[in-house]
Parts: structure tokens; C-alpha cells; sequence
């Protein structure tokens, strides 16, 4: 009889339970799983966003680098470059300078050697004509002490005539 | 704000049906122990197997196994404590000729007495014609005024249910004020633990089962789902306010199935009619038997699902009882056998109490999933070949 009683659903049981249940089922769809539901999938779709967002950076942030890498590589060649130019202008300057200062030096040098040989034959020439002109006076000299007696004229005169006999033959 | 302003009601409402109950015996000398009842349920713990042995001790007469595991499986008017100790709770009665009838079930005096032309036989209430305070032995059932009687007390189930309910109400409700509060944020505390079971549900039972219509049936399966685990766990609970066998009512499965029955048949598209009234590329003679049986199985499975909750939960209970019973059954031969099977009973009990947990969660699982699967039939799109 208990056991009968058992599968026997009573009437008060699914009078409350059909009516609290379903008061409960409403209650709850609209105060607890509508927003637990919607916080869920808003939850999820700002997580996949999120993810989306970060992958979506990393790969900016692979470009950006790639693109940094070239601009250095970029900027070094450049660099390169200038600095070969540097060297070379540095160089060309350098060798400019140096030409000139040689050409100057030389320059100063040749002008230097003429005024020295021009001294040289001015000195030369003022020489001589002290020269001659010490020989004069001395030959002068002479001639008016030795030439005094017509004995020594002779002798010279003949001695003048001899020397001259001997360079013409 | 409109939220927590129908937590409140809710509260109230579900207060003052206690409140109700207390009311119900004034006038009745049964108050003071009605709220002692209370305090001291409150108070209580573990008092389950003392309570049994009371019942041994008190009554005195020899330890009758299969009342007891029918008493505690079964519903009762007045919520059963311990020793003598029972919450009165209200008796509701409408009959066709006398009316409505609203009293305590204390005046049945543990259906020992009549009261108000009723009185408690075997359980349930039956219609008598004797005074007031008439021992049951002495009254005889007036079979047609029981027959016009509907009894919608709020038994031991009833409080049951509304506690059920109402830690439902509160717990969600709450779980929901975290979703709409910490919006977009990571889930803590009891929003943390509901979480993946929530997902589960969403998830492994409706999505996989009904497909991309599931968002629809998402309350209901949710409400199931829950309030199914939840009476589960609290029919293990031994002493109140768990105890109470709800889900092994057949009377509660009854309504949970009837109402997955009413989602399918309202929900049914043309695809599935169409394959239980007349399946396609199927002749004529065939259809002749195979109509009937497709008509049958559309109320077999609301019926499977009605039956399997109740039996698996209202076995889990006997069998977890029986080895419990064990221990007085050989108390009474002696001490020493009752304490020696004890230690073994215990360790049994204890392991069946273990896999009731399990299925406390497998048949608010298979409930939920073969509901949605069934939903899943009803709503699908046909398949083009």
C-alpha cells in the first residue's frame, strides 16, 4: 500500500510544483539567466576581441620592425656612403693643399735661386771692374816707375813684339 | 533596483509561508513547540541516527525497516524532525461540498486524531464524519467526501520544494547582479563556482544537442538543470531542511517531464510532425504500424524521463537506507551485532552516500540533456541531402 502510494504522484505535490516551478522558471529567465546568459557572450566575444586585438598588434609590431630594421639598414649604408665621400673630399683637400703648398714652395725657391744668381753675377760684375780697375791703377803705377828709362821701353817694346811673334805662329 | 526589489518580495512571500504555517495553529496549544520545532531544527546537526533510534526506543515495538525507509522516501504532513519532535506545517483542503479547510497538521496529533471531518489514513488525508479530536481507530472514512476532497497541503515535499526554490531564486539571482555588476570581468566567488556548470550546460547539453536555436530553451534546461542537482544533493542531507526525497516524487518528475513534453510538442516544426505523422520514403503499410508507435514514443519518452529521475534517485535512498537499517536490525538481536555490522553498514552507507553524489549530478545531467535532445528533434531544420 505504501509502495503504492509511492508511484501514485500526488495531487498537492504537482498543484505546487507545476505552480512554483513555473514562477521560478520565469523569475529566473528574466532576472538571472537573461543577464548571466548575456554576460557570458559578452564576456566571451571582448575575450576573443581582446585576443583579435593582441594578435592583430603583435603582427603591426613584426612590421613595424621589419620596417625599423630597413630604415637602420637604410640609414647605415647611407652613413656609409657619406663617409666615403668625407674621406674622399678630406682626401682631395688634402692633396689640393698639398700641391699648392709645393708649387709656393718651389715658386719661392726658383725666385730665390734667380735673386741668388743675380747677386752672384752682380758681385761678379762689380768685382771685375774693381778689378780692372786695381789693375789699371797698379799697371799704371808700374808703367810710370818702369817705363821711365827708353832702355826698359826698349825692352819691353821688344819683349811685347816677341810675345806677340810667338802667339801668331 | 527591479532586481533586488523582486528578491525581496520573493523573500517575503517565501517567509511568510512559514509565517503561514505558524498562524495556521493559532488558537492551538501546538505554537510554542511549533517555534521551539524551528529553533531547534535550526540549532541541530547530525541527529539523523539518533533519531532513529528513538523510534525504536519510544516506540518499543520491534524496528520495522521497510516503514522506516518508506517514511523517509515518502511525503508526510508536518515536517518529521526527530523523536517526537515534528514542524507542524499546513493542511490545505478543498472539498467540492465543505469547501476550503486550513489548519495545522499538529491537530491530527501524528494521525491519531481526527480533525475538521478529516483525518490522516496511511498517509494521505481522507474524509471522515466524526467530531473533532476522534481517535482514528473509532472513525470510519466517508469514501465520497474523500473522493470530493483535493488535498493541496503543503507537506514535507511542498517545503521542500519552496526552499529549493527559493535558494535558487536567491542564489542566481545574485550570481546575476555579479554578471551585470562585474560586467566583462573575470568571475569570483560563487559566480566562479556556477560558472562552468552554467557553461556546461550551455554548452555540452543544449548546444550540442539542440543546435543553433539552443539560446531559446536556455532557461528552462538551466532551471532544470539546477533545480534538479540542488533537490539531489539536498535529499543526501539527512536531517532538515534537506532530507525531504523530492526528486524521488514522482509527482515532481511528473511536472518536469510534462513540461518538457509541452516545449517539444509546442516547439515541433513541420520536419518533425512530418516524421512522427508520416515518415518520409516510407510506404504506405509500413506507416500503418509505424505511426502508432512514433505517436506512443513521443509520449514514452516524456514517461522515461518522468521515470528514471524518480527511480534512480528514490533507489539511491533505499539502498543507502538499507544499509543503514542493517545496523538496528542487528541491534535488536544484540548490542554487540548491531555495533559489529555497524562499522560495516557505516562504510557501505557512506560509499553509497559518495555515489549519490555522482548521480545527483548524472541524472540532472541525463534529465537536461535527453530534454534537449528531445527539444533538439522537435525544432530541427531538415537535413539536405
Amino acid at each position: 500500500m505504501l509502495l503504492a502510494s509511492l508511484v501514485q504522484p500526488s495531487f498537492g505535490l504537482i498543484f505546487w510544483m507545476t505552480l512554483s516551478f513555473l514562477a521560478v522558471l520565469y523569475i529566473l529567465a528574466k532576472f538571472a539567466w537573461k543577464p548571466i546568459l548575456n554576460g557570458l557572450k559578452e564576456r566571451e566575444a571582448s575575450i576573443a576581441d581582446a585576443l583579435d586585438e593582441a594578435r592583430k598588434a603583435r603582427e603591426e609590431m613584426a612590421a613595424l620592425n621589419a620596417r625599423n630594421e630597413d630604415l637602420m639598414r637604410e640609414a647605415r649604408e647611407e652613413r656609409e656612403v657619406l663617409l666615403k665621400e668625407a674621406r674622399d673630399i678630406r682626401d682631395k683637400e688634402i692633396a689640393g693643399a698639398k700641391a699648392k703648398a709645393k708649387a709656393e714652395g718651389d715658386a719661392l725657391l726658383a725666385r730665390a735661386r734667380e735673386d741668388i744668381r743675380n747677386e752672384k753675377n752682380a758681385a761678379i760684375t762689380e768685382m771685375k771692374n774693381q778689378v780692372a780697375e786695381l789693375s789699371i791703377l797698379v799697371a799704371e803705377q808700374i808703367l810710370k816707375t818702369k817705363l821711365g828709362d827708353p832702355a826698359a821701353q826698349q825692352s819691353l817694346v821688344n819683349k811685347v813684339m816677341a810675345e806677340a811673334e810667338a802667339r801668331k805662329s | 533596483m527591479s532586481t533586488s526589489n523582486l528578491l525581496h518580495a520573493a523573500s517575503f512571500l517565501f517567509g511568510s509561508l512559514f509565517v503561514g504555517s505558524v498562524f495556521a495553529q493559532h488558537g492551538s496549544d501546538a505554537l510554542d513547540p511549533a517555534s521551539e520545532a524551528i529553533v531547534h531544527a535550526i540549532e541541530s546537526d547530525s541527529e539523523a541516527p539518533e533519531l532513529i533510534a528513538e523510534e525504536v526506543e519510544h516506540n518499543g515495538v520491534k524496528f520495522n525497516a521497510g516503514k522506516l525507509i518508506m517514511d523517509h522516501i515518502g511525503d508526510e504532513h508536518g515536517w518529521h524532525l526527530w523523536g517526537h519532535t515534528t514542524l507542524p506545517l499546513p493542511v490545505i483542503l478543498y472539498n467540492t461540498e465543505r469547501g476550503f479547510s486550513v489548519f495545522s497538521s499538529s491537530h491530527f496529533d501524528h494521525g491519531h486524531k481526527t480533525y475538521g471531518g478529516y483525518m490522516l489514513h496511511e498517509g494521505s488525508v481522507v474524509a471522515v464524519n466524526a467530531a473533532d479530536g476522534t481517535d482514528v481507530h473509532h472513525a470510519t472514512i466517508d469514501e465520497a467526501a474523500t473522493k470530493a476532497t483535493w488535498d493541496i497541503s503543503i507537506t514535507k515535499n511542498v517545503v521542500s520544494l519552496f526552499i529549493s526554490l527559493g535558494i535558487l531564486l536567491f542564489v542566481f539571482i545574485s550570481v546575476a547582479k555579479a554578471y551585470t555588476r562585474r560586467a566583462g570581468q573575470a568571475p569570483t566567488g560563487i559566480q566562479n563556482l556556477l560558472e562552468p556548470i552554467i557553461l556546461f550546460v550551455r554548452d555540452d547539453v543544449a548546444k550540442s544537442a539542440i543546435g543553433p536555436k539552443y539560446m531559446k530553451y536556455m532557461p528552462y534546461l538551466l532551471t532544470a538543470f539546477f533545480f534538479i542537482f540542488l533537490n539531489n544533493l539536498m535529499g543526501l542531507v539527512p536531517f532538515f531542511p534537506g532530507g525531504a526525497n523530492l526528486t524521488g516524487n514522482i509527482a515532481v518528475t511528473l511536472v518536469l517531464a510534462l513540461i518538457t513534453f509541452i516545449i517539444v510538442t509546442v516547439n515541433g516544426n513541420k520536419h518533425y510532425w512530418g516524421h512522427i505523422l508520416a515518415m518520409p520514403g516510407v510506404p504506405g503499410w509500413v506507416l500503418a504500424i509505424l505511426t502508432p508507435v512514433e505517436i506512443l514514443g513521443m509520449f514514452l519518452k516524456p514517461f522515461v524521463l518522468m521515470i528514471r529521475l524518480f527511480a534512480n534517485i528514490t533507489a539511491g535512498h533505499i539502498i543507502a537506507l538499507s544499509f543503514f537499517s542493517l545496523i538496528f536490525v542487528f541491534g535488536e538481536t544484540s548490542t554487540g551485532a548491531g555495533l559489529g555490522v555497524g562499522v560495516f553498514s557505516l562504510a557501505f552507507t557512506i560509499f553509497m552516500t559518495m555515489l549519490e553524489l555522482l548521480v545527483a549530478f548524472i541524472q540532472a545531467y541525463v534529465f537536461t540533456f535527453l530534454s534537449a535532445m528531445y527539444i533538439g528533434a522537435a525544432v530541427e531544420e531538415p537535413y539536405h541531402h
